[in-house]
């Protein structure tokens, strides 16, 4: 529990220290999204740089990966390179890139492909993103790419659609707060030939993706949520004030708020990102309530324990403001919660014993019961 | 290919074989009968929406290439999305004007393949430096356009899904889409439920459906207020259907699992609190709703 108050105590993202504290402009980000590896988003990056680099801009490759892939390392050509770091753990060698170095170098742009990469084990940050957010704090434009598949808010939707549990997810407020999102379009069938011509993977790795991933009908579905968020995002970020068209689709439920239960049931990671994903869409406030019957949360095993507290953490990666709540009477201190905040739709899991009993205490609320979906194929 | 003084498109058509225009007064066509005669297996054309001067066989350059496909010819072409004629309102409304020159929606649903070219505004318009700025105006009349664009290429490529998942006989749907039933009774707040139902499904280009199940012995207003509602759903484009059943919950619930509904939006209860014996509706629905969502709304 201490270390849970701790972090929550702590900004979820610090980067106001990095860099050498002189306040400046906070880098720019702009972010190339492709549907699957092998649509031309690094190539694209590269072909922005190029063009940055040509008009004179101070442009670095901060990090790149190659795949081996003849015409996108053609595009480096010319391009500065930062190089990379080593890093020692337990025994083995590791590259990643160097934050540090680019940091002293202290180019106009930096090139940093694949957001979503976890970093090696022993680096100073866990994610890419984080490395990102350090650099743009001291002022420093980035340009990246990444797939669609490692949005969080996206993760079971892409479970369903393509039967696979991405691991490497990326916060959905960091790509909002990208100033400039970019689609980099192919069609699946054009991308599946690519890929059986060895331009994407080698034999080995592009016969497996052929057969598990890279089926026409995946990639289909994904081209069209890639479209989709991508069409969301720029609806997202034109000022509603000067857009009458916008502006009547997304007043009707801007003013709810919404609310999140959280508890120690496996399926509370589902029901943060429907209940942010809602909110998000309507461009409403969201937060998470925990309702413990103690404060030493004497009521939970050791791994209840542990589930909350992960899942109070991921809520608070999501930017949800979450509360823990002291009260014996789940329902009730949820309730209560919700009038004190003037929150008007409630998100609770179908596995919560205290589900139908909230529905029938909050008469004038909107109370979601969301259930796991089995993934029907 | 018409080009105004491009370098870099200069370049890219160095190494292509054109097929020359021909000149029909004082402007330029596509020579049909050329291209025909070369018989190529793919040809590019530029601009689709492009009215051809008189005395051309087809008075649309969309004909042409009607015409190019039916001789068993491949068209690589690339539009613009206020060419469409569908979209004209639409882009007036952003733009505040309408083109001269159009081809038909159809005609680019129909397409194999469709590649969107995405660019951001920003770059388009010019670096904006704030509010006021005619930059920043015309970068959001860009953006919207830019979105409009690709809500339209979603469209097509969900066209292709469909398309693909019959040709292999996959019936499920593909977990993209949200299959919403709204439970309309005549106390339902059914404007609240049926608006937020419809604004769910289009999100996620699903499906929505409104359910009465009969109930004996309605009171004449009662029946008026439920026939109000049936038609408020019909009119935002739900599917409306009236079954009978002696048990509402069970009545819905079969629905819904024939229906492979993903979320039942239905109104709170208000028995119990007088029959504290009979065990609440909604509670049953909930426990029974396995694999979907039930959202419950405040009543009137």
């Amino acid at each position: 529990l201490k270390r849970l108050k701790e972090w929550m105590s702590a900004s979820s993202l610090n980067t106001e220290g990095a860099g050498s504290g002189a306040p400046r402009r906070r880098g720019k980000l702009k972010i190339f999204l492709g549907y699957a590896a092998g649509t031309g988003k690094t190539y694209r990056m590269l072909e922005e740089a190029q063009r940055l680099k040509a008009s004179g801009v101070d442009v670095v490759v901060g990090y790149f990966e190659p795949h081996g892939r003849k015409e996108t390392i053609a595009k480096t050509e010319g391009l500065e390179f930062v190089p990379r770091q080593r890093i020692y753990y337990r025994g083995s060698e590791f590259e990643d890139m160097d934050t540090a170095a680019i940091l002293r170098r202290r180019p106009a742009v930096c090139v940093v492909d694949e957001l979503a990469h976890t970093n090696v084990p022993g680096s100073e940050r866990k994610k890419r993103w984080e490395d990102v957010a350090i650099l743009r704090a001291t002022g420093i434009d980035v340009l990246t790419s990444l797939n669609i598949q490692h949005l969080e808010s996206l993760n079971d939707q892409v479970w369903h659609v393509t039967g696979i549990r991405v691991r490497e997810t990326i916060p959905d407020w960091v790509v909002q707060e990208a100033d400039e999102l970019e689609m980099v379009d192919l069609t699946p069938r054009a991308l599946i030939h690519r890929l059986e011509r060895g331009v994407v993977y080698g034999p080995e790795k592009a016969q497996q993706a052929l057969e598990n991933f890279f089926t026409e009908g995946n990639l289909t579905a994904l081209r069209e949520i890639a479209l989709r968020q991508t069409a969301q995002q720029i609806e997202d970020q034109i000022d509603d004030a000067v857009s009458p068209r916008i502006q009547t689709t997304r007043r009707a439920e801007k003013s709810d708020r919404f609310l999140v239960v959280i508890s120690p049931e496996p399926h509370t990671a589902m029901l943060i990102r429907r209940g942010k994903r809602v909110a998000d869409y309507l461009h409403s406030e969201c937060f998470g309530i925990f309702v413990a019957n103690d404060p030493r949360w004497s009521s939970l095993s050791p791994e209840e324990r542990e589930a909350v507290e992960r899942h109070l953490n991921f809520s608070k990666l999501l930017r949800i403001e979450v509360q823990v709540v002291i009260g014996t009477d789940l329902a009730q201190t949820v309730l209560d919660f919700a009038r004190e905040h003037q929150i008007r739709q409630i998100f609770i899991s179908r596995g919560n014993p205290a589900a139908t009993r909230l529905v029938r205490l909050a008469k004038d609320m909107v109370i979601t019961v969301v259930s796991e979906r089995t993934r029907q194929r | 290919v018409q080009i105004t003084q491009r370098d870099e498109l200069q370049e890219k058509l160095r190494l292509l074989e054109i097929v020359p225009l021909i000149q029909r007064g004082d402007q330029w066509a596509m020579d049909l009968d050329a291209i025909v005669r070369r018989h190529p297996a793919v040809c590019l054309v530029d601009e689709l929406a492009y009215s051809n001067p008189p005395g051309s066989l087809f008075g649309q350059r969309w004909q042409e290439v009607a015409y190019l496909l039916d001789q068993g010819i491949n068209v690589v072409t690339a539009v613009n999305l206020q060419h469409i004629s569908e979209q004209q309102d639409r882009i007036e409304e952003i733009t505040g004007k309408r083109s001269s020159v159009s081809f038909p929606e159809a005609f680019l649903r129909a397409a194999d393949e469709i590649v969107v070219v995405d660019v951001c505004a920003d770059d388009l318009a010019g670096v904006a430096d704030g509010a006021g700025d005619p930059r920043q105006e015309r970068a959001r009349k860009l953006s919207e356009l830019r979105e409009l664009a690709l809500i339209l290429a979603a469209d097509v490529v969900e066209n292709q899904l469909q398309t693909y998942m019959e040709r292999h006989g996959i019936h499920q749907t593909w977990g993209t889409q949200e299959r919403i039933l709204v439970c309309i009774t005549p106390r339902s707040n059914a404007r609240e439920m049926i608006e937020s139902g419809r604004r769910n499904a289009e999100r996620s280009h699903g499906q929505l459906f409104a359910l009465y199940v009969e109930q004996q012995n309605l009171s004449r207003e009662a029946e008026e207020v439920l026939e109000a509602n049936m038609d408020l759903a019909r009119r935002l484009g739900a599917e409306a259907h009236t079954v009978a059943g002696q048990d509402p919950v069970t009545a819905i619930l079969d629905f819904a699992r024939a229906q492979r509904v993903t979320q039942i939006f239905i109104g709170h209860s208000q028995r119990s609190r007088f029959l504290p014996w009979v065990r609440n509706p909604v509670d049953r629905l909930i426990e029974a709703a396995e694999g979907m969502d039930v959202r419950v709304f405040p009543q009137h």
